[in-house]
């Protein structure tokens, strides 16, 4: 391990002792949080009595489920645009500031519209994630050399074997930022508008927890989340980093 | 106005037309229960503004949002310029700083309501909780990518650190961190939006939230209409004050 990843465990682990430390002497008190090591006592209680694997297997399902839409949707949506100059440069006002309106004050429309049901927790996610997916298409499709479209064309290969061979590898790294980035925004998208309002799955479960004083269920949830969310996004940020290292880009 | 200005203009307008088009036809196919017209919106908006409670929420939304943001933006240029300055602390610090960008911060609420109490401070927090990150990840960077011949030429001049960011990494770095600054904006925005849905009882999120409750269908519109153009519109002239600067650069 290099010396930078030592000081990045030191910086967590000191964070969590000062953590237990203050928990412990009562100078954080009870209410507001139990100490680390009782929160990770009660996540592994959680976890192996299984009383949350409906909550979670809700959240991960509608997960999924946005993140497949925007992916496909994103990328079909991206390869159009990229063929269509006019169209694009039309949407490109929107893409440009299509992050900067709060997407979540869309979800009690979508509950007025469609119910409380998962409709709209998976379509604000996907809504989150789709434009982050056609962007980095484009510029992934941009960035291809022209070069490499040219040897397709002497080579005779089909439309598919140009995509498969030349324009996906070319492209992959940025294609995986935007991948990368549509997971993110699904779980913020899902979870986030489970903890405003819905009816189950973990961000519900938190805010439920929350109302009723129960520390023993809401800290491990949190802390659930907190490390699946960074483990999920370490993975693809090093498989990126490894693509991009090996196009020489880094 | 130039050519490319002119063209920009011009595919704004037809985005702004083509989206209330859309908007209109989804109207007349699902009809009067599930949603309001664009004119039935824009009449209720401006009734809205008439009365005294709306403007009670809306300047706490506001004032809440100024607030998380002044805030956002001084500890986020103070960190960012910290981690830029000290490589060891930068490159220990930034991983960590990117990966709380990707975790639902909405799940972190409860904790802070805990620790702040419901009302304006938590409201703050949450904010600047959102906002913050981009600004010290923009930040970093911009000192990273300064000229090395700038600050070897500060080196030779003798100028004291602070005298270091005041005449020569701001200047140098100020597009890169208006950029910041931009994004920084926005997600301080959502944070306070996001905090008044949860739990308030003040505020658009909270007129938003309430709508749910009583079904206010032109109420819920014409709340997320004056947050869309609001947010839309701060960020277009953001927009192109960023990319006059990055021009300039």
């Amino acid at each position: 391990m290099s010396r930078v990843a030592w000081y990045r465990v030191f910086v967590v682990g000191g964070a969590i002792a000062l953590l237990e430390v203050l928990c412990l002497t009562g100078i954080i008190d009870k209410i507001t949080m139990q100490a680390p090591h009782l929160i990770v006592r009660d996540l592994y209680r959680m976890l192996v009595s299984g009383r949350m694997n409906g909550a979670i297997m809700k959240t991960l399902g509608n997960t999924l489920l946005a993140l497949g839409l925007a992916l496909g949707v994103g990328i079909i949506t991206g390869a159009l645009l990229h063929r269509w100059r006019a169209l694009r440069d039309t949407l490109d006002p929107l893409f440009a500031t299509y992050y900067a309106v709060p997407v979540f004050a869309f979800y009690p429309f979508f509950i007025v519209v469609f119910g409380l049901g998962d409709l709209p927790q998976v379509l604000i996610a996907f809504m989150l994630g789709v434009v982050a997916v056609i962007v980095n298409t484009l510029n992934g499709l941009d960035r291809v050399p022209v070069v490499l479209l040219k040897t397709a064309r002497i080579m005779r290969l089909s439309p598919i074997d140009t995509a498969l061979r030349m324009t996906l590898p070319s492209a992959g790294p940025y294609l995986l930022t935007g991948v990368k980035l549509a997971v993110a925004y699904a779980f913020i998208g899902v979870i986030g508008s489970e903890f405003i309002m819905s009816r189950g799955g973990i961000g519900y479960e938190i805010s439920f927890a929350y109302a009723n004083f129960d520390n023993a269920t809401m800290y491990p949830l949190i802390v659930l989340i907190l490390l699946a969310s960074v483990a999920i996004n370490g993975v693809l940020s090093r498989w990126e980093q490894k693509l991009l290292a090996r196009r020489g880009m880094r | 106005m130039s050519m490319a200005s002119l063209g920009r203009l011009r595919n704004s307008l037809v985005l702004i037309v083509a989206l209330v088009a859309i908007w209109q036809g989804l109207y007349w196919w699902v009809g009067d229960v599930a949603l309001a017209s664009p004119l039935a919106t824009l009449r209720y908006t401006a009734k809205l503004f008439a009365t005294e409670s709306f403007e009670g929420h809306l300047f706490d939304t506001l004032r809440a949002f100024a607030i998380a943001f002044a805030l956002s933006v001084v500890i986020g240029l103070a960190v960012g310029f910290w981690l830029g300055f000290d490589r060891l602390s930068g490159d220990t610090l930034e991983p960590m700083i990117v990966s709380v960008y990707a975790i639902p911060k909405l799940t972190l609420y409860p904790i802070l309501l805990l620790a702040f109490g419901l009302g304006l401070s938590a409201k703050v927090a949450f904010g600047v909780l959102h906002g913050v990150i981009p600004i010290i990840l923009f930040t970093l960077s911009a000192v990273h990518n300064t000229k090395p011949i700038l600050l070897k030429t500060g080196r030779v001049l003798k100028l004291s650190r602070s005298q270091m960011v005041r005449w020569i990494l701001f200047p140098a770095a100020i597009p890169e961190i208006f950029t910041g600054l931009r994004v920084g904006f926005a997600l301080t925005l959502i944070g306070s939006l996001l905090a008044e849905m949860f739990a308030s009882q003040r505020g658009l999120g909270y007129l938003l939230m309430n709508g749910i409750g009583l079904h206010n269908v032109e109420l819920i519109m014409a709340v997320t209409l004056v947050i869309v153009v609001f947010a839309a519109a701060v960020s277009t002239l953001l927009l192109y004050i960023d990319h006059r600067l990055h021009r300039r650069a």
